[in-house]
């Protein structure tokens, strides 16, 4: 009893960090996308994609709503696992409420608990699944999040049928939903460990400029991590961020020299990978939830999987403003979770 | 060479406010206001009628026209029922554009489905 509770205290790492005794897997994923992402330079690697982006439905929050459930059905088909034998589901969203989760997992009928970590969603999820079942409180569990462009922009600035001109600096918020089956049976990709960010904010309220807004939260909780853990930056393949964007990393870039490290061979950003610039016309890069996550389904975890890349730290980021705080003049605080991701033979 | 005048007027007019949005972080809504509050003062300094001469429908469309439409209609009712004109004339002189942009928008929100944007 008490090895067992000291084997658990072992797992605590630093300020913000859990190294896990027994590391969980991620065993299957799903990715589903619109139709700017499928002609994006992933868009043969997603698992499934849709030139409508309405996904059957009538409006842009059940579209969002169907997607999130494909990525879950798409995730537990290829583990061959039915809902019911998935423990918990840990899932969110952009909109109020969290409503595209809430209905779309609905038929799941898996046990829920609804998420809000803006973009770094994906990252809380995943944390939080690990988490679970490394403490032995099931053995497999759901972590699913989503994003979608008609609905993120009705929720953040204005409907689509209003038919605005958005400034050159805006994020694309990707239209897409990834699902991760994490679990206790062994797979190539193992979540050895995480870092749960705190919000930092720097002060910044320009709204058009999010990648330096989260870029602080990226720092830290990056930082944290390699001292949490011990580790340098060369113990790394890949530091990625969620949608930080061309404008963000460079903050990044220069914030991280400013605590002693160097991390611009080793860094990749979702958001300027997702979208091709010049060709699609996406400027700042893409942005939401949903871009961390079908980038991390159908392009980081392969790599991993295959060996290219032996140790990933996975931070998405999130920028925690509401519509009513950012019209009161409030800053926007950022948050960012690292997970660190190992390949397994 | 009417029609030349006003799609001279006007493009140039539109080309100015693109620059404000291109250039600027200010955002649509606040920027048209600007435009009404514009036209609004132009026609108080008498620049406007003799602009609107001019061009035509280039100076009446845009919404600098607008503007000069509210002031028109608030002078004259300032005029004929001093202070409460006011409250009058301005309501009054725009209510066929306001009454159209309300009827155009709900009848093109019936007919068309808004799509995603490419």
């Amino acid at each position: 009893m008490e090895q067992e509770l000291k084997n658990q205290m072992n797992q605590i790492r630093g300020a913000q960090s859990i190294s896990f005794e027994v590391s969980p897997y991620i065993i299957s994923s799903g990715s589903v996308a619109g139709s700017k992402e499928a002609e994006g330079p992933l868009g043969k690697l997603f698992d499934m994609t849709n030139q409508d982006d309405l996904f059957g439905a009538k409006t842009w929050e059940e579209a969002e709503s169907n997607m999130q459930k494909e990525a879950c059905v798409l995730a537990l088909g290829k583990a061959h696992v039915k809902p019911q034998e998935v423990r918990f589901l840990f899932g969110g969203d952009l909109l109020r409420q969290g409503v595209a989760t809430s209905m779309g997992v609905e038929s799941l009928q898996i046990p829920l608990f609804g998420l809000y970590g803006a973009c770094s969603t994906s990252g809380e999820a995943l944390a939080l699944s690990a988490m679970s079942v490394a403490a032995g409180y099931g053995e497999r569990m759901l972590a699913v999040t989503s994003s979608h462009f008609g609905s993120a922009e009705k929720e953040f600035r204005f409907p689509l049928g209003y038919a605005s001109q958005r400034p050159l600096s805006a994020h694309w918020t990707v239209t897409g939903s990834g699902a991760f089956l994490v679990g206790a049976e062994k797979s190539h990709v193992r979540i050895s460990g995480v870092t749960v960010g705190k919000i930092v904010d720097y002060g910044l309220k320009d709204s058009q400029n999010m990648g330096a807004c989260m870029a602080p939260a990226a720092m830290d909780t990056i930082v944290q991590n390699l001292e949490d853990f011990g580790r340098s930056v060369e113990d790394y393949d890949r530091i990625i961020t969620g949608d930080l964007g061309y404008v963000g990393q460079d903050i990044l870039f220069d914030l991280m020299q400013g605590k002693g490290y160097d991390i611009r061979i080793k860094h990749m950003d979702c958001g300027m990978v997702i979208f091709d610039q010049k060709s699609q016309d996406t400027h700042a890069g893409g942005s939401g939830c949903g871009c961390a996550a079908v980038t991390l389904s159908s392009y980081i975890l392969p790599k991993i999987r295959k060996g290219e890349w032996k140790r990933v730290l996975f931070v998405p980021t999130g920028a925690l403003l509401s519509t009513v705080s950012f019209n009161e003049g409030a800053s926007i605080p950022g948050i960012a979770h690292g997970i660190v991701l190992e390949h397994v033979n | 060479m009417d029609y030349v005048k006003a799609f001279l007027i006007g493009g140039i007019i539109c080309a100015l406010v693109q620059i404000l949005l291109d250039r600027t972080k200010l955002m649509p809504g606040r920027v048209m206001v600007l435009l009404v509050c514009t036209g609004a003062v132009l026609g108080f300094c008498n620049i406007y009628k003799p602009f609107q001469e001019f061009a035509g429908a280039g100076a009446s469309v845009p919404l600098l026209g607008f503007g000069n439409v509210l002031w028109q209609g608030v002078k004259e009712a300032v005029d004929k029922s001093g202070f409460l004109g006011i409250f009058q004339g301005g309501f009054k002189a725009s209510a066929v554009g306001i009454c159209a942009a309300l009827v155009f928008g709900y009848l093109a929100s019936v007919t068309f489905e808004p799509r995603m944007k490419k």
